[in-house]
């Protein structure tokens, strides 16, 4: 999906825009293991949406989703961690040292094995 | 007011009445389903879907082997697969009583030919990485199965309807006697039928209708407590039970869980409405996750339940009328009704076009509820009903 | 005293939730006042999160003095009353809510219980419209008021609602560039539901201001417009549509707000007991109550959950619920509010009749919505799956049954964003009037909890 014709999706680029910016201390997670930093209290979708395009794979569809209601209604915006929570990204503020991942941890599922 | 005439009248369009319909009607039987609603929209429609064998009632296994053979036609008989799914069925055990439970229940099984595997903890270890250490052994039946609830009433009552049932729906039955012409029912839009022979399916309804010729049965209602999760990766096969009640639960290939919890809950006939109580989910949540820890953070997304008729010993009603020649009843399923269901409806028609059936029936009688009847211990610890139903 | 013992339980704390506890606390209770958020403010004023350097008084306009006063009402309230934020109710048995905050079981008791729950956009699909970039018109407010965040660069506002022309102007105020305002509702509606609308000259005029301000940014606006397609393979590419002249336009855009106005959120009142009844000026399934919000014995139902009626009718319904929870407690003050705030409340919701007569659901588009389209986005459900097993012999044709066949609206959202659409979809199918097909009944729980959940502490 290189080049212009993705607006926002254009590789690299993130979808949403930080139009006003936020005093608070900065942290660093991770998003399908590359590094990236957000402050506290951002909203882990807009974290996620500020530098990339989309946030997970539907499970039926197969295509990119990136949230709808961005209010906790639709449920469009479930991310796991890399230990196996679910994560709603609209609702759930970011914190230091988070590990999202926006497939299913597959070992998981294979073995069924929770962590911890 | 005229009366339409046919030869078999059935009350309730349920599996059981969907069943009943399609092999009457390949029987040549002219028949009228008669339906309060609409077609499976009842405890067929909102049912867990397990097709199970494994620990059933001793007398019930011809009849629930000749219903599996069934099961595994369907797509022939009806045209349509409705999602069934040989994916066997895993009753598990969390310590020696219950294991020693099991192998009585595999006994019986196996006596009517059935094959059934033995699982100790590792076995189950290699083959269900999923499962905790709190299984400690298990009996695995590859026969058992699963199928969607939500399509295939729909889907029977439909081949019925090619074979030329009429299905009447939104018609609910109000009256029905026996004259010396035969059965003359009246319905609440003012129809009415008259038939030489009448089938009650009329689920947890079919009380009412028995009451009509001065027959009797304790039926309550009831349902267990059903569950469901958001879909995730597929790695669950098998229909997993604990043979203690306490958690039923499967995946269905797109994902999602469905889980059954214990006590049942009491159900509202009237009101047409089985609501959960949250404290049964939770509890069925918390037994979920100590039997497969990593659905610990997988999310419920939806509860329901139905409305399905019970009796004391936790067996159906099956078969002819002790008061009224050409009644037949087939109520009271207890929470197994899906499995036998296709069985069911084939001894009836078997019943009413030639006298009799191949399979044995007699433990299902009617008949029963005339002396005393033993209460399945089953009974006392998976039901939590209110004081006035018990 | 007995009744200053009773247990007044509220749920959401936007305008309808916080005037509802401000009432109960000037009386000696101590309410408990629940919500899911991390903040109180509910929906329309929503504050942003700590830190944020958005100037509220620009963004919120005319308005930021009513968001001021509330916020500043909830912090002198906060000692007075029992605040639970992060606490969502899922469930509901015996005069017992069911609730799960920060992963763990809580239950809290009432005697009286206040559902004030809020609404959501009211969502029509159209082709494209589950891609990446495409978002609510109540979501792209609600990230830029709590987050600072835009949804997109270059943003098209598309459906019928008042809130599209609000919410383009505070877009372009903080740097998007908006490529187009359209409405699917035409000049002609808004002309005819002026007569309603009058009821708030003060609204009224508002609306008009911000598309006169649309208009000297030069935004471009289209109304009676035709939604065609949201285009783009990966995430939104452009906004495809007729104009209501009849031409055909394409508009390149990075994201799209779309909103047809509020749907209540009703699944809680509805577990609760509460009755339905169809609405047909804004076709919509709304609980029944009496005047001051009586839905049941106890259940009292207060702001957009209960009637869609703006920010001012929730606070006025909020504060009549209270004081109908007061009056069925036996403590009356002497000084009777209710009826001057019953005037009020029958006043604000008026326009809001208005509105929806001003800003048309689009019944006809749905009705011929074309089959690939996605209707349910959980379980990926089209136009052409409800269709064909309505077709079937022996289909569906309720809604619930519809559901139970297709899956549509059985998914992690429980049909909070399809429902509307469906029963749109399914009466045109059926040839029915639209009540005729049902609404999607609400189930335990409200929004999904995770099988871990913790075990209740010890009170
Ligand atoms: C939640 C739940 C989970 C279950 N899980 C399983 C399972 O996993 N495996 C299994 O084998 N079984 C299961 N069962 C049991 C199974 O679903 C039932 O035993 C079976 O569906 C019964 O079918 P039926 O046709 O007798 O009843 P129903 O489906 O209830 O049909 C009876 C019909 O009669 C109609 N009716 C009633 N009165 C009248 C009248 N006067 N006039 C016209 N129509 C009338 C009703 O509207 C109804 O549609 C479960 C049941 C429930 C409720
Ligand atoms: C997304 C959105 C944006 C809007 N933007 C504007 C705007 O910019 N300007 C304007 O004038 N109007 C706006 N509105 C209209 C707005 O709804 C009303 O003006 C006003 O907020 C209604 O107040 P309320 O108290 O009835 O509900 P809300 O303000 O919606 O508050 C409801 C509260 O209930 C909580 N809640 C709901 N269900 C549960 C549960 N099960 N458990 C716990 N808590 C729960 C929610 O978290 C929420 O905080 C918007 C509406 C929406 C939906
Ligand atoms: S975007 Fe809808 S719930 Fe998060």
């Amino acid at each position: 999906m290189a080049g212009g014709d993705n607006g926002a999706s254009a590789a690299g680029e993130g979808r949403f825009v930080q139009a006003v910016p936020r005093e608070a201390e900065r942290v660093r997670f991770t998003i399908d293991g590359k590094s990236a930093e957000a402050q506290a209290g951002d909203s882990l979708l807009a974290a996620i949406l500020v530098q990339r395009p989309v946030l997970r794979r539907h499970e039926f569809d197969g295509g990119e989703r990136a949230g709808f209601c961005l209010m906790g209604a639709c449920q469009d915006c479930w991310v796991w961690s890399e230990a196996g929570e679910r994560l709603r990204a609209c609702t759930t503020p970011v914190a230091a040292g988070m590990a999202i991942v926006t497939e299913p941890p597959a070992e998981r599922f294979a073995h069924g094995r929770a962590h911890g | 007011m005229t009366m339409r005439r046919t030869d078999v009248v059935i009350v309730g369009g349920g599996l059981i009445g969907a069943w009943t319909a399609f092999f009457l009607a390949r029987r040549g039987r002219k028949v009228v389903l008669v339906e309060k609603g609409v077609v499976g929209a009842q405890s067929s429609g909102t049912n867990f879907g397990n097709l199970r064998l494994q620990g059933r009632f001793p007398g019930q296994y011809p009849l629930s082997l000749r219903a599996q053979a069934l099961w595994e036609d369907i797509e022939e008989l009806i045209g349509d697969r409705c999602e069934f799914d040989p994916s066997g069925h895993l009753y598990i055990a969390f310590n020696d009583a219950e294991r020693e439970k099991l192998e009585k229940y595999a006994a019986v099984s196996e006596s009517h030919g059935l094959a059934i595997e033995h699982l100790g903890a590792a076995d189950l270890a290699r083959r269900y990485p999923w499962l905790s250490g709190k299984a400690v052994a298990a009996t695995f039946s590859p026969r058992d199965a699963t199928a969607n609830p939500r399509l295939v009433t729909p889907a029977v009552a439909r081949a019925a309807k090619a074979l030329g049932v009429e299905v009447v729906e939104q018609c609910t039955v109000m009256q029905a006697r026996r004259e010396a012409a035969g059965f003359v029912l009246e319905t609440a839009d003012g129809r009415s039928f008259g038939c030489d022979h009448l089938v009650n399916a009329a689920g947890a309804w079919a009380g009412e209708i028995a009451q009509m010729f001065g027959e009797g049965a304790p039926l309550f209602p009831a349902g267990p407590p059903q569950f469901v999760t958001e879909p995730f990766p597929y790695f669950i096969r098998p229909s997993v039970q604990a043979v203690d009640g306490t958690v039923i639960f499967r995946q269905i290939p797109r994902g999602n869980v469905i889980l059954a919890g214990y006590p049942r809950t009491a159900a509202d006939p009237i009101r047409n409405r089985a609501p959960v109580p949250p404290a049964k989910t939770l509890a069925a949540m918390r037994h979920l996750t100590a039997v497969v820890p990593a659905l610990r953070d997988c999310h419920v997304i939806r509860v329901w339940s139905g409305i399905e008729g019970y009796l004391p010993d936790m067996i159906p009603v099956i078969g002819p009328s002790m008061t009224t020649d050409g009644l037949f009843h087939a109520f009271g399923f207890c929470g197994h009704g899906f499995q036998i269901g296709p069985g069911v409806g084939l001894c009836l028609s078997e019943m009413i076009c030639d006298g009799s059936t191949e399979t044995p029936l007699d433990p299902f009688s009617i008949a029963r509820f005339r002396g005393a009847v033993a209460e399945d211990e089953k009974f006392r610890r998976e039901f939590d009903l209110p004081a006035a139903a018990r | 005293m007995a009744e200053l013992m009773a247990e007044v339980v509220i749920v959401g704390a936007g305008p309808a939730g916080i005037r509802a506890a401000g009432i109960l606390a000037a009386q000696g209770l101590r309410p408990i006042l629940v919500d899911e958020g991390r903040q109180a403010g509910g929906q329309g004023y929503r504050r942003p999160s700590p830190g944020l350097a958005l100037d509220m008084d620009t963004l919120m306009g005319t308005e930021a003095g009513k968001y001021k006063a509330l916020h500043a009402d909830f912090a002198a309230l906060l000692n007075r009353i029992d605040y639970r934020p992060r606490t969502l109710v899922w469930g509901i048995e015996d005069r017992r809510l069911h609730c799960v905050r920060d992963g763990r079981q809580t239950t809290i008791a009432f005697d009286a219980l206040i559902v004030a729950t809020g609404a959501m956009d009211r969502i029509a699909p159209l082709p494209g419209w589950i891609l990446p970039g495409v978002f609510t018109l109540g979501g792209a407010q609600a990230v830029l008021k709590d987050q600072g965040c835009l949804v997109g660069r270059r943003v098209a506002f598309l459906g019928a609602s008042p809130l599209l022309s609000l919410a383009a102007l505070q877009y372009r105020k903080l740097g998007a560039e908006v490529v187009a305002v359209c409405d699917t509702s035409s000049f002609r509606d808004k002309i005819a539901a002026l007569p309603q609308l009058a009821a708030v000259p003060r609204t009224l005029a508002r609306g008009i201001a911000y598309l006169a301000a649309l208009k000297r940014a030069r935004v471009p606006l289209f109304d009676g417009v035709t939604p065609l397609a949201i285009e783009g393979e990966a995430g939104v590419t452009a906004l495809r549509f007729r104009d209501g002249r009849g031409h055909e336009r394409r508009i390149a855009c990075d994201a799209v707000a779309l909103g047809y106005g509020l749907k209540p959120e009703t699944q809680l009142a509805e577990l609760a007991g509460a009755r339905f009844a169809f609405d047909a000026r804004f076709r919509l399934w709304l609980p029944v109550t009496d005047e001051d919000g009586r839905a049941g014995e106890g259940l009292y139902l207060a702001g957009d959950g209960a009637a869609i009626g703006g920010a001012d009718a929730a606070e006025a319904s909020g504060a009549l619920a209270a004081l109908a929870v007061l009056h069925d407690l036996g403590l009356r003050s002497e000084h009777d509010e209710r009826p001057a705030l019953r005037r009020r409340l029958a006043r604000l919701r008026r326009f809001q009749q208005g509105l929806a007569r001003a800003f048309r659901w689009p019944v006809a588009a749905l009705a011929r919505l074309s089959d690939e389209v996605a209707v349910c986005r959980c379980e990926h459900v089209t136009a052409g799956d409800i269709r064909r097993a309505m077709d079937a012999d022996l289909g569906p044709v309720d809604v619930n049954r519809v559901k139970a066949i297709t899956r549509c609206g059985m998914g992690r959202c429980q049909g909070r964003v399809c429902g509307p659409a469906l029963q749109e979809i399914a009466a045109a199918h059926a040839g029915l009037p639209v009540e005729a097909v049902g609404r999607l009944r609400g189930q335990a729980p409200l929004k999904p909890v995770p099988l871990g959940i913790l075990e209740e502490e010890e009170a």
